[in-house]
């Protein structure tokens, strides 16, 4: 293993890091709510009378940062390598797993490793591992 | 006021999703490339949340409503199921292929990424796939 020390951004991400967490205490604590995207998601895709404005406020916030960040700072940079067909593939993997699964990387990943429960530091191992696995098979061993 | 909340508290997490870098899939899958050039960055993203989050729950944890009222709604479940053990594996592969998961994709949505709209609608459709052809139907998953 090599370290990536171009890419590698200790500080901004620990911070970055604060700023989620910040956001997953807020929500906990003033609304009594786990913050987990998936599951904020899920209650969208399957509407309940009553229960659809604060997943929409919530997720015009998100949708809105990037806004924010250009207006202040730059604009977002992402590097996307996927192209349709496997963004179509990721994307419904993802839709399909955190949804069978209860949870996503910040229900299970950094909410419920904040709660120190069995469940997201399991589900956190398991979605590590696979990602890990699937980048290995497909840097390393398909190319 | 509560949905004033809610909408900061999700431009919040955006922005810290920004900061972190975990809003770039390049990122995300250089963390997650342990044999090629490693790039450790997402374990401090991690750090960082969890450091603040602990103590955030254990104050939840406490209380039996939320500070603007309502119930403090945290996940009662414990077992470590077949469900959560699939559902987790599958959703990793997804992590992998295109290093987003459902946060990050969001805010590349919002930044106008075309790829975040084509990823985006097949995650909603795998979300609703999923409702349809669970047996058992929950109501919202409480976990996130």
């Amino acid at each position: 293993m090599t370290l990536d020390w171009i890419h590698f951004t200790p500080w901004t991400s620990l911070a970055g890091g604060v700023l989620i967490g910040l956001a997953a205490a807020l929500f906990i604590l003033l609304n009594g709510r786990v913050l987990g995207v998936s599951g904020i998601l899920t209650g969208l895709v399957r509407a309940q009378r009553g229960d659809l404005g604060w997943r929409l406020a919530f997720v015009a916030g998100l949708l809105f940062a990037p806004t924010v960040w250009a207006l202040f700072v730059r604009p977002l940079e992402a590097r996307i390598e996927a192209g349709p067909a496997l963004l179509v593939a990721a994307g419904l993997l993802v839709g399909w797993g955190s949804g069978y699964g209860s949870g996503c990387t910040s229900g299970h990943g950094v909410c419920g490793l904040s709660r120190l429960s069995p469940r997201g530091l399991a589900a956190t191992l398991v979605f590590m591992g696979a990602g890990f696995a699937t980048v290995f098979v497909v840097r390393h061993v398909l190319v | 006021m509560h949905r004033l909340v809610e909408f900061l508290v999700g431009l919040l997490f955006g922005l810290g999703l920004i900061v972190s870098g975990m809003s770039d899939p390049g990122k995300i899958t250089g963390f997650l490339d342990l044999s090629g050039t490693w790039d450790p960055s997402l374990a401090f993203v991690m750090a960082g949340a969890i450091a603040v989050g602990l103590f955030a729950f254990a104050a939840a944890r406490r209380r039996t409503s939320a500070v603007l009222g309502g119930a403090m709604q945290l996940p009662t479940r414990r077992e470590i199921d077949r469900r959560l053990v699939i559902g987790s594996l599958v959703f990793g592969v997804g992590w992998g292929l295109a290093g987003f998961c459902p946060g990050p994709v969001l805010v590349a949505l919002g930044a106008g990424y075309w790829q975040a709209v084509v990823f985006t609608v097949a995650m909603l459709a795998g979300l609703a796939l999923q409702g349809w052809t669970a047996k058992t139907r929950q109501v919202g998953a409480v976990e996130g």
